[in-house]
Formats: C-alpha cells, structure tokens, sequence
C-alpha cells in the first residue's frame, strides 16, 4: 500500500548536498558561504538564532528562491538546473500554514491529493489514512479556521505526506505550539524518520533537535558555525558549568570547567579575589543551551 | 487541465465561503438596479424607457466588481503561504491563475443572470432572439473574461489584499464615463473624448444593440478587440508579474 504514494525516487547517497551556497538580499549576506551534507534517511536539524538564514536556506533548497552563489543538489537532482525533477521529491511545510482557511480540513487533502496526480478514489483512501494518522478525523469536516494552532500544524504535515516526499522540508514546525501540540509534531516527525524520509527541519529550540536530528548544524550569520550529533556538540565546550551568584546584585553567571574541585576553586578565586562577592555557587552539566549560546555568541 | 480545473474549484469554494463578498456580489446588482431606475432614471432623458438603456450598463458594472475581486483573492494566495506550497509542489503559476479567472467567471454568472431577473421585473422589454442572446452573452463573457485576467495581474502587482481592492473601485468608475448610464453626447467636451474611446461604450452599444434589436454596427468587433487587447496584456503581464514575484 504504502508505495503506492510514494513519489519518485531520490538518487545517490545525499538526500541534501549544499555547497557553499551564499544569498543576499540588497547589502544584507543572509547566507555566506553554507556547507551540508546529509545523507539519505536521516534527520537533519538546521538550528539557529532569529535571522540566522534558516528559512533562507529552506526556500533555497525547496527551489523557491535562487542561490547568489554556490550549488545544491537535493534528492539528487540540481535544485536550479533540475528544479522539476526535485519537486516531485520534496515536500516543504513552511512556518506559515499553508492550508486553506476556508476550505475544510478534508477538502485540503484530497485538493493536494488530486493536484499531485492521484485520481478521485486514490485522493479520498490517502486523505482517510493521513486524518486518521494525525488525529484529525473528527475535525475533518470542519474548517480550518475553527482548527487550533496545533492541529492546522497537524493538517500541515499531514498535506505535505499526501504522496510521500523523498526529502521533507520542515521550517520551524513546532514554533508557538504548547508543549503537547510539540510532542504530536515531534512523534510524526518520529515515525517518518522510521519509514525512511529524510528530513530537514529547522529549529530554535535545542531540545528539538537533540530529540529529533541524527545531525544538527549550528548556523548563525549565514555561516556555519559548528556541527555533529548532539553529543558531540556538547564535547564541543567545556562539560560543567559553575553557576555563581554575587551577593549585591543577586546576578548569576555560567563559567565553563571540567568540575573538579582545584578548578572550582581556582575560578571561584579568579572571579573573587577578596573572598566577599559571591554568595552561593552550584556545579551543573552543561546543556545543549550552553552550547548553543557559547557557539552563536558574537 | 486537472491542475487548473481542480484549482477552480477551489477558488469557487473559496470564494462561496467568504459571506461578506457574496451577500454583496448579490445585493449590488439588485440595489444598483432599483437605484438607477428608480431613482435616477425618471430624471435622465435618454430617448428610450430608461431601464431598456441602463440594462447593459449594470450588467457590465457588476461584471466589473465581480471580476474586481479576483485581484483581492490572487493577491491573497500570493501573500499567505499557499503560494509557496502549490509552487513547491510544481503547480504552475498560469494553472492558479486560470483557476482564479475560470471562478470568476462562474461567479460572473450567477450575478449577470440576478441583474437580468432583477431588469425583468422592473419592466426591461428585450427584444432579441437566440442568436443576439447568444451574442450578447460571448461579448459579456468575453469582458468578464479580459477583465479577470487583468484584475489577476493587478493581485500580482498589489502588496495587500488592501491595495488589491482599490482595482475593484477603479473598474468599477469606468462604466460612470461611458455611455453606460447617460448618452456621451450629453457630457462636456473635455470628456466626450475619454467616454467616446474606452472599451465601455463599444461595448455597452453592442450589448445594447444585441439585447433591444437595434443597430449594433462596428461596435460589436471593436468591443470584442477591447477585450482581446486587454486579455493579451494582461496574461503576458501577469506572467511577467508572477515570474518576478516568484523569483
């Protein structure tokens, strides 16, 4: 059954291939010079600060903007020379919902269904199977514009899967959504991971990727600023933090250390030499927040 | 073809759903009707019974609004983030618009047959037979048809759906400087010129000639190359239009 939606297939090993890809708008270089490799298959999450030319870097690799510079190749296929041939491949949810307010949720799916090539009959089973997957059955009569934010999410993903995309392209999918319309993206993304789609999602939130990327790449004005696995991010810095508070303003600052003792000391000298400014210290693990804040400081 | 019909529906969805620009696409002949020609027309001496002579004005004024809106709802997919998907999904951009023209035309329809019921009743005597209705209805489907494409264009030139309605208000003044509502004859000089050469007035006499069995003259053929002309245009346009806003 499920090959039947399945779109044509990807080629060679990279789902996504950028090579030095550079963008800018008037004197702004939203993108200035961007490597990425990701294999077919895995997940990939594209994390950084506002403006960091994350959503940039979708719409160039979905093909609908151009690159100033530099190549990509997604699915295989050359996103300006091959356009066509990757849009049969992809399917790209953007951080606006791109559904129609007006029209139910139903009617959004078999509309998708039928423009991507499948018959009436085709277009009804695949739009029951997607309003059942993500939970929207009972609301599928009704308009989106009665839908709550996480549910249009929901519907969002779910017209993107109509035929099943060699590459998924996902930009911020969970941004503004509660924490349990979170986990129902999160579980998706999930499961499409298991079947084989690869997917490029992008985020500002570090515990998004750590739950859902095999890869993330770290970018902040427009250059690639660190990447690997979540773990090895964390490696990237030191693994403790030492937390002091001082005692006049009640302020808190993080210091990197390896948490022994003779180090802990040795700082705790270094910040207070006259042994009467800090008033409580605590030892922590350091988070992927750290990271991320020591990695896209300017 | 299943792109662009599949589209068309959509936008007759769409378009049926939004309350506000339906209950007036079918007040306004109505109102318009009894405004004209009972109102005014007792005071406007145009050598006919005044409802024979307004009849295709207000069928090409609420041809006008109608085909108006489709600058709103083209320039409404442009700036949400439908656009985007249908782009991704590679649904071309001539294959929305025709869906967004074909709506426009349907929804044409239903409101040209509401001001013909509403004409009917306040006493409009057409004389015509099947071929000069028939006539009638091509040189009106052809406006329509011209006018929608053109209003496309100006959705695809518009930033807000805002901007887009000011399109509809500036269609919808032309029919006022033509010989839609008064006989050119009776305006000043300095505006003879304008009313006597836009596409209106040819095709207003035509529409008037066909549907009242009067002489129709050149004015059929002239209107019909109005709308050819502006058809032409504007598709070319709003390629052009879409592919810079695309790029």
């Amino acid at each position: 059954m499920r090959t039947t939606y399945t779109n044509t297939h990807a080629r060679g090993e990279l789902a996504v291939e950028a090579i030095a890809l550079e963008k800018s708008y008037g004197t702004v270089r939203v993108l200035d010079g961007v490597d990425i490799r990701m294999p077919r298959g895995s997940v990939l999450a594209l994390l950084g600060p506002n403006g960091a030319g994350k959503t940039t870097m979708v719409r160039i690799l979905s093909t609908l903007i151009r690159a100033d510079g530099g190549a990509a190749r997604v699915a295989g296929f050359d996103v300006t020379s091959e356009r066509d041939q990757v849009r049969r491949r992809i399917s790209v949810t953007g951080q606006y919902a791109a559904v129609d307010d007006l029209q139910t949720g139903e009617e959004n799916l078999l509309m998708v269904g039928r423009l991507r090539g499948l018959d009436r009959a085709r277009a009804r089973r695949r739009a029951d199977e997607l309003l059942k997957r993500f939970d929207l059955s009972d609301a599928a009569r009704r308009r989106v514009s009665t839908y709550s934010g996480g549910m249009r999410r929901r519907l969002d993903l779910a017209v993107s899967l109509v035929t099943e995309p060699a590459v998924l392209f996902l930009d911020e999918p969970t941004t503004g959504l509660d924490p349990r319309s979170r986990h129902g993206v999160w579980q998706a993304v999930g499961e499409l991971a298991q079947r084989g789609v690869s997917v490029f999602l992008t985020t500002q939130y570090l515990e998004e990727a750590d739950r859902l990327a095999d890869q993330i790449v770290v970018i902040d004005h427009g250059r690639v600023v660190a990447q690997g696995t979540a773990a090895e991010l964390k490696g990237r810095v030191a693994e403790q933090r030492l937390i002091v508070t001082f005692a006049d303003d009640a302020r808190t600052i993080a210091v990197g250390t390896d948490g022994t003792a003779a180090h802990v000391r040795a700082l705790l000298d270094e910040l207070d030499p006259s042994r009467s400014l800090i008033s409580e210290f605590t030892v922590r693990n350091a988070t992927l927040d750290d990271v991320f804040l020591e990695l896209t400081n300017d | 073809m299943t792109e662009a019909l599949t589209l068309t529906a959509r936008c007759l969805r769409l378009s049926r759903r939004q309350v506000d620009a339906v209950l007036t696409s079918l007040l306004l002949p109505v109102l318009l009707m009894i405004v004209f020609v009972e109102l005014f027309g007792g005071a406007i001496n145009t050598g006919t019974r005044y409802v024979d002579y307004v009849v295709p004005g207000l069928l090409l004024l609420c041809a006008g609004y109608s085909s108006g809106l489709t600058a709103v709802a083209v320039c409404q997919d442009m700036t949400g983030g439908c656009m985007d998907r249908l782009r991704s999904m590679d649904v071309r951009g001539a294959a929305l618009l025709t869906g967004h023209v074909a709506a426009s035309a349907a929804r044409n329809l239903a409101s040209g047959l509401l001001v013909l019921a509403t004409a009917l009743l306040l006493g409009f005597h057409p004389h015509a037979g099947a071929l000069q209705w028939l006539g009638a209805a091509g040189l009106l489907l052809a406006f329509i048809v011209a006018l929608s494409w053109l209003s496309a264009a100006f959705g695809l030139l518009a930033r807000s759906a805002e901007a887009a309605s000011g399109f509809t208000f500036l269609i919808m003044f032309l029919p006022y400087a033509s010989s839609a509502f008064v006989p050119v004859r009776t305006m000043p000089a300095w505006l003879r010129g304008f009313a006597a050469h836009q596409p209106i007035t040819p095709i207003t006499e035509a529409l008037r000639g066909l549907l009242l069995g009067t002489p129709v003259g050149s004015n059929a053929w002239v209107g019909l190359a109005w709308c050819a002309g502006i058809l032409a245009a504007s598709i070319a346009a709003s390629g052009y239009l879409f592919a810079r806003r695309t790029a």
